[in-house]
């Protein structure tokens, strides 16, 4: 038993292989089995995650799972490098697998339209949850950068062969543009091997703070090496989040991937850049983050207008929340920009809030365009006539959206801007005007969808199966749950941000 | 003292041996038998000698460094571990020419060819170098045009032996200098002479000679600017021929320069003009290269093209560490190196499977792949993964060690276009995986393969994924490889 309990982050992790290799061995024209399969499959990391989460909030205190063993080394002229295997599960990661986990078991419920080569498609999705999960639960560079580079790989795969009419430049934007990120992240990662001589995060973490409270007496080349890999980290995690200027590749991922998809892509894949952001940002180099937090809430506020500017204006449904996307993501930076622990908290809870909200806006929009085959705007409108539940759901979406009180979304603006008053108040109060655009965007869509005159074709649309909206009201009671008792999320991440900021404070 | 031939230990040079005899015993039967094509003999011949050299490497390993033929000949680690990589390659190239029915030369010329590599990592001697170089040379031209009624392998093979004979040209005069300097071939005497050539105002014939013996080379490893025979050559050889090119010639490339720069030329060490000189010239040609070879690449639809501009971008990636020297300067070449040969291999052999196939020569013939064979689909994205430098495959690993001596030697310049140009090259190697997965195709018959391919796409993958996932076993054989004694005089010489 305690060998299993050990090698927990392990197991959670590659759960999801077994359904690859079932789906392998399955029969290949068999859709309804390989769905069945890809849904059962997504079930008992889920389930494991449930599991650790409850264990963790009844403890009260953050509880940590670790695997680690030596994998392999490069032996030096003096000395080794050591690359270890390590993997561990802390409270920060397991809220990001929970995450993980969730979206992904409605991800694949949500595929319902997909019916090219399903066994690959399910196939793929599995491999995207490790590594998905990979990267939240690896306690090594080297292991991260692995994870990531899968989840790269797999995704480009799920647009470029499911996606809409543009499905292949959408794929190669995805992939150049992570590719680029990827680059920034593998020269963060040699250049931080040649640093701390090892990979494992808290060999590194300890490693650059003794770098850095001697930085002075260091030649100069070592100053700027360690700012270059911090700049590179910052990059990478940039183009993943993704910030303003980089953000081009991740609208035609969201407007050109297939739906399922898409909720993957916004609810978790985006979220990586935030984790990234905590985790090497604030955890690696916290004096440095202090340094440009001043940045850091400028290009949030920046997104945050950004994103909500042109939310406004666009005029199809997916580009609205991609655009929306943005702007959320920018309420994540501020919080990291406040360099507090609430700050901390409203980026963690940002990250999660968020990627409920949109899974569930974006399987909703999937929903709509089997049915209207459009996401046009000026071709929708007036659909609360003829389906009633999917407007209902619709609507508590957008509400959660727009920051509504007892909602996720709400909190989690909340602890963000609280932060930012306290430390940055004129960035603040600049960047309180996009929960203003916020509100108007997000009643656009529903005014456009559900409101207004309805088209001929669209007056006998059949409304939400039972089925369908199961995994809906799922993510939609998550949403008010953490809404009204905000206390479920911050439990297990309490102590490992408390642990993070006091870095800061006691330079 | 006087040492006659019988006293050196002749068992050292087993290895060269069995190749040499075979390939005299193919010539031979090919003047008795009567078919002009290959017979199953021939054929057995050729994989069993090349079996048992590898055999005599294997029992080899593990002595100390020795020389023969008054010090013009060495067998040490260095050159071991390079025949066992050029005697496992060839082993794969064999092979894969069992497909189809060939000559009998083209066995015998291929073993000449292996023999004239095994030489050149071998040779401590200008001479002995030279003429190794010159037997791999003349045999790969003869190969490369050995369709005699092809027009493109007769374009092929002109340009290549009129560029190659260049090349060659320019390396006989850069030798010439250091000749003159040292009125000596051993590269152990030439090292000493230069260093009083520097000390002494000769210092000018020093530099020229090293130009123009990386001129040379550049020709040999097609870096560029010296890269432009690569694509047509790479287009007109048979595959096989091809592969050999691309894989052991250039491998053999990147040791003789190995051998031939850290001994003859180590003296700029110590004046400090490597790194004022020779190492900004090896870093230019190495990022000429990467960014050469990956644009065009961009580019080509013909996808042995492809693959040529692939290899000289790659061989950008390996000049890297010679350029920047540092500590893991031999682990990440050769581990690098045998990473890219088994991937070049096992890439060509389901590239010329599929054009075959398919009867196009274009990047086309992948349409659709997926519907046609999904296990080698596969297998060829792994392998593109691994080219482009993706985990979870040894290309991944292999990049992180070139990268890790350039970012450790503080070359950050080279690690900026490094990084970069992989990040281009995405688009390109994922440009096959876009045909053979986003596309449908022409028509849905699989596309054959004999055992013998299957072997070699076995054997690659499970090295490419093992290795990418395991690296640590050969990481760490070849970090305890007793590199430095290719560069000093073996005490045991003669007997």
């Amino acid at each position: 038993m305690d060998s299993i309990v050990q090698a927990l982050p392990t197991l959670l992790t590659f759960l999801p292989l077994l359904g690859v290799i079932a789906l392998l061995l399955s029969e290949r024209t068999n859709g309804t089995l390989h769905r069945r399969l890809g849904i059962g499959f997504t079930l008992p990391p889920l389930a494991l995650a449930v599991w650790m989460f409850v264990k963790q909030v009844l403890a009260n205190t953050s509880l940590t799972w670790t695997h680690a063993f030596d994998w392999f080394y490069i032996p030096l002229p003096q000395g080794s490098w050591t690359f270890q295997y390590m993997m561990q599960i802390d409270g920060l990661s397991l809220v990001f697998i929970m995450l993980t986990c969730l979206i992904t078991t409605m991800a694949t419920i949500a595929s319902h339209s997909i019916h090219e080569r399903t066994r690959a498609y399910y196939s793929l999705i599995l491999l995207l949850q490790v590594g998905m999960l990979g990267v939240f639960s690896a306690f090594n560079l080297f292991l991260f950068f692995i994870f990531f580079e899968i989840t790269l790989i797999s995704m480009y795969f799920l647009i470029g062969i499911w996606g809409f009419l543009h499905k292949e430049k959408a794929a190669n934007y995805f992939l150049l543009y992570n590719g680029l990120g990827s680059g920034f992240l593998l020269f963060a990662m040699i250049g931080l091997l040649m640093l701390a001589e090892s990979l494992n995060y808290d060999d590194i973490a300890n490693a650059i703070t003794a770098l850095v409270q001697q930085l002075e007496l260091l030649p100069p080349e070592v100053g700027l090496m360690v700012w270059g890999v911090f700049g590179s980290l910052m990059i990478a995690f940039a183009i993943k989040l993704p910030i303003f200027p980089f953000h081009t590749w991740m609208l035609k991922v969201h407007v050109e991937a297939p739906t399922p998809i898409v909720m993957i892509h916004s609810g978790v894949l985006l979220k990586m850049g935030a984790y990234g952001m905590i985790r090497f940002g604030y955890g690696f180099f916290p004096t440095f983050m202090q340094e440009i937090a001043f940045t850091l809430a400028i290009v949030g506020v920046i997104s945050i207008l950004y994103g909500a500017l042109l939310a406004i204006v666009e005029s199809e449904l997916k580009k609205v929340l991609a655009y929306s996307s943005i702007s959320h993501m920018g309420i994540v930076l501020i919080g990291l920009g406040a360099i507090n622990e609430t700050g901390l908290k409203g980026a963690v809870f940002q990250s999660i809030s968020h990627g409920l909200i949109s899974a569930l806006l974006f399987y909703l929009v999937g929903r709509l365009y089997q049915r209207t085959q459009t996401t046009q705007f000026n071709e929708l409108g007036g659909l609360a006539k003829s389906m009633p539940v999917f407007s209902g759901i619709l609507m508590v979406g957008v509400l959660a959206l727009l920051g509504l009180p007892g909602t996720s979304g709400f909190i989690s603006e909340f602890f963000a801007f609280l932060a930012l008053f306290a430390s940055k108040p004129i960035v603040a109060a600049i960047g309180t005007l996009g929960l203003i655009f916020a509100a108007f965007y997000a009643l656009r869509i529903v005014l456009k969808v559900s409101f207004g005159p309805i088209a001929d074709k669209h007056m006998h649309l059949s409304d939400l199966r039972f089925n369908e909206s199961i995994p809906m009201l799922i993510l939609v009671v998550v949403i008010i749950m953490i809404g009204i008792s905000p206390a479920v999320l911050s439990y297990p991440i309490d102590s490992v941000l408390h642990t993070l900021i006091t870095q800061i404070g006691g330079q | 003292m006087g040492t006659y031939l019988l006293d050196f230990d002749w068992t050292v040079m087993a290895p060269e041996l069995v190749i040499v005899i075979t390939a005299a015993l193919l010539t031979i039967l090919d003047l008795i038998l009567k078919e002009k094509h290959s017979y199953p003999v021939t054929k057995f011949l050729s994989i069993w000698a090349v079996g048992l050299a590898g055999y005599f490497v294997i029992t080899g390993w593990g002595d100390s460094s020795y020389q023969i033929l008054a010090d013009t000949y060495r067998v040490d680690p260095f050159s071991l571990l390079f025949k066992g990589i050029f005697l496992l390659g060839t082993l794969f190239i064999l092979l894969f020419s069992f497909a189809k029915k060939r000559i009998n030369e083209y066995y015998y010329l291929l073993l000449t060819a292996l023999l004239g590599a095994m030489m050149m990592v071998s040779a401590a001697d200008l001479i002995t170098l030279y003429v190794g170089l010159e037997l791999l040379s003349i045999s790969s031209y003869i190969l490369v045009g050995i369709q005699k009624r092809k027009k493109q392998a007769n374009e092929a093979a002109w340009k290549y032996m009129i560029l190659g004979g260049a090349s060659s040209a320019f390396i006989l005069y850069g030798m010439s200098f250091l000749y003159g300097l040292s009125g000596s071939t051993n590269l152990y005497v030439i090292q000493q002479a230069v260093q009083e050539g520097l000390t002494s105002g000769y210092g000018a014939f020093v530099y020229l000679s090293f130009a123009l013996i990386i001129i040379g080379f550049g020709f040999k490893i097609s870096t560029a600017p010296f890269h432009t025979w690569a694509p047509d050559v790479y287009q007109g050889a048979q595959a096989p021929i091809t592969t050999f090119l691309a894989s052991i010639s250039k491998a053999a490339g990147f040791a003789l320069m190995l051998r031939v720069l850290i001994l003859a030329f180590s003296p700029l060490f110590t004046t400090g003009d490597w790194e004022r000189l020779v190492s900004p010239l090896l870093l230019t040609l190495a990022a000429l290269s990467m960014i050469v070879g990956n644009t065009v690449a961009l580019k080509q639809t013909n996808a042995k093209r492809l693959m040529a501009y692939s290899s000289i971008a790659q061989a950008g990636y390996l000049l890297v560490p010679l350029a920047t020297m540092g500590m893991l300067l031999f682990p990440s070449m050769a581990f690098y190196l045998i990473v890219y040969i088994m991937m070049v291999i096992a890439a060509f052999v389901i590239v010329e499977q599929v054009t075959d196939a398919t009867g196009d020569d274009d990047i086309r013939a992948f349409a659709g792949l997926y519907q046609r064979s999904p296990l080698l689909s596969l297998i060829m994205t792994v392998l593109l993964i691994s080219l482009a430098g993706l985990p979870i495959t040894a290309g991944f690993v292999g990049k992180v060690l070139l990268i890790s001596n350039a970012i450790y030697t503080q070359h950050f310049v080279i690690t900026f276009i490094m990084i970069a140009t992989t990040v281009i090259s995405y688009y390109y190697y994922f440009g096959i995986i876009r045909q053979i997965y986003f596309r449908s195709p022409a028509n849905q018959n699989p596309i054959p393969i004999r055992w013998e391919q299957g072997l070699i796409l076995g054997v690659s993958i499970a090295m490419v994924l093992g290795l990418g996932l395991f690296p640590g076993y050969l990481i760490q054989f070849l970090g305890e490889v007793d590199w430095g004694s290719a560069f000093q005089m073996a005490t045991n010489s003669g007997r």
